[in-house]
């Protein structure tokens, strides 16, 4: 675990921060990039399709991703993803306060030219 | 005159109190808000009620009441929260009687009420955001709150009220009332509307925009965070303002803690919905202006929904917790066994119906449904959890968990356990003409 990260493949966290929110049983997710130059790495790689697609068990219904090109941020809605919600849900983390975290270390979609 | 200072004393019922303190002391305030209600927290209050019906309001009121009237008074700030939570009414009679004791003769407490809507929901009400009615929940309501706008408050800012509580009071309108309501604005122009909201939106979690809940070490460091100070906004008459905090507190103000808030809790940023407005943050612009200074503009807004949310409380029963913790080589071997023999004798030996949760904490809990997995843990913490309408059901669920002790897997230690009353909350809308606020003011 300890091993550097030289070849490591980079994660979104290395190139941008984020926040998680709750309403009822619906998470949010927004997340900036530092630099503008990563916000078309970071929409190539934080796709609602693929968030859907890698959470299938978490994420019950549908993922829709909002875009703040001005500022370099995305934010994704995920409805039925809180397991009932804060007061429902028999998780640790009811509220998905730790859900920013599970989006920030999925790997970037790198392709050679994003590697400056 | 031309700049209305507003801070936050409280972004959460259990907020800290002390840099309250410094803050009214020090920051020159026209007014500040403790916010101080949820989903959860307003039908715990309705449940406290139940057992006595001169609580039901935020357990600290009495801590906070007597650390800040005297420094409210002393700095000329208003104070206004939602602190009252499902008795505004016991909570403002306490303030007062805290008013006298302290000698503030003549303060003016203003208590609004109307929230509670429970007289007025049909039984059979769709939920806002999902199918069903409430008629589908076998559970007994315990309460049903409408959110109530900026509408609400300002009778009593009219009046001149020091001390403004209330109970679902909505989190931005707390702060967009007094902005409003100093700058004269009319409830019709929901281009400054949008922007008072989004400066409530900015505040309404306190620390959450100085620094709190945003550090990550080595890639967001924030300094001195065990002394966060709470936010300021210096808001101008065209509803642009500067977001800042105290001298000398710890935290940070940066383009990167209000880029977070922004969009905390907000789906479509181009349609954020309150009592007030239909806000539109989507084109915001957000610009360092300084040391822990940052502008906001450009919040904009369009008609206000022509409903309320309100938020219904049931009684959800019990919800019970216990853990046992295995450290060393095989930890998560042990773990995993302990986890299998207490599913195996809740359903076999008990037959247990309820609702029950296993995770190994260290290994796959927050994550668990998301199916990430730490492979190398060796300090994991078996973790049940189970909810029952019948406390006994929880009960027999720590007994299990804590017979590991004797008679799960090797090595087996530090077992706790605890039950605590449950309640579960949903949302339904309400036609906005149903509800009707009042105020009531008190002299000290």
């Amino acid at each position: 675990m300890n091993s550097p990260r030289r070849n490591a493949r980079r994660i979104v966290r290395d190139i941008a921060h984020a926040r998680a929110g709750d309403k009822g049983n619906t998470s949010n997710v927004n997340v900036w990039a530092y630099e503008p130059k990563d916000f078309e790495l970071l929409k190539r790689t934080l796709t609602a399709e693929r968030i859907k697609r890698t959470f299938p068990h978490l994420i019950r219904g549908q993922v829709t991703r909002y875009e703040l090109p001005h500022l370099c941020g995305l934010n994704f809605v995920m409805q039925d993803a809180l397991e009932g919600g804060v007061n429902a849900s028999l998780n640790l983390d009811s509220h998905g306060k730790s859900f920013s975290y599970l989006l920030l270390g999925l790997e970037l979609d790198e392709q050679d030219a994003d590697r400056s | 005159m031309s700049t209305f200072r507003i801070g936050t004393g409280a972004g959460f019922s259990s907020d800290r109190l002390e840099p309250a303190v410094d803050l009214v002391e020090r920051g020159e305030l026209d007014a500040i808000v403790f916010e101080c209600l949820g989903e959860r927290t307003v039908a715990f209050g309705h449940r406290d009620r139940m057992a006595d019906p001169k609580r039901g309001y935020n357990s600290l009121l009495e801590r906070r009441m007597r650390a800040l009237l005297p420094a409210c008074r002393k700095a000329g700030t208003t104070m206004i929260t939602n602190m009252g939570a499902a008795n505004p009414r016991a909570a403002a009679e306490r303030t007062l009687a805290i008013a006298r004791e302290l000698g503030l003769k003549g303060l003016k407490v203003a208590c609004i009420e109307g929230d509670d809507v429970s007289a007025l929901v049909p039984p059979d009400q769709p939920f806002m955001d999902e199918p069903g009615t409430l008629a589908d929940i076998d559970m007994p309501i315990v309460g049903m709150n409408a959110y109530l706008g900026a509408d609400a408050i300002m009778p009593a800012l009219d009046a001149g009220a020091d001390v403004i509580i209330g109970g679902r009071l909505a989190d931005p309108s707390l702060f967009l009332a007094p902005i409003a309501h100093r700058f004269g604005w009319d409830a019709t122009d929901m281009a400054r509307m949008g922007a008072g909201t989004l400066v409530g939106h900015l505040l309404e979690c306190g620390m959450q925009v100085t620094g709190g809940y945003f550090a990550d070490p080595g890639v967001k460091d924030v300094a001195n965070l065990a002394q966060c100070g709470y936010p300021i906004a210096e808001v101008q008459s065209d509803g642009s303002a500067v977001i800042t905090k105290l001298a000398g507190t710890g935290g940070c103000v940066s383009t990167q803690t209000v880029k977070e808030q922004l969009l905390y809790e907000v789906h479509d940023p181009a349609h954020y919905l309150t009592p007030d407005v239909t806000a539109d943050f989507s084109r915001v612009e957000i610009a360092a202006a300084g040391d822990n200074r940052v502008k906001v503009s450009n919040a904009s807004g369009t008609t206000r929904p022509a409903t309320l949310k309100v938020t219904v409380g049931f009684d959800g029963g019990f919800q019970g917790e216990a853990g046992v913790s295995y450290a060393g080589p095989a930890a998560q071997e042990r773990g995993q066994l302990a986890a299998d023999i207490v599913r195996e004798r809740m359903s076999r030996l008990h037959g247990n119906k309820s609702e029950l949760r296993v995770d190994l904490i260290g290994v796959s809990s927050l994550f668990a449904t998301a199916g990430v997995r730490a492979t190398e843990a060796q300090d994991v913490r078996l973790h049940v959890a189970l909810r029952s309408r019948a406390k006994e059901d929880a009960e027999l669920m720590l007994w299990e968990v804590e017979s590991l002790l004797c008679c799960g897997p090797a090595g087996g230690g530090g077992y706790r356990g605890a039950i605590a009353p449950c309640v579960m909350t949903k949302s339904v809308l309400i036609p906005r003409e149903r509800v009707k606020p009042t105020m009531t003011m008190v002299v000290a």
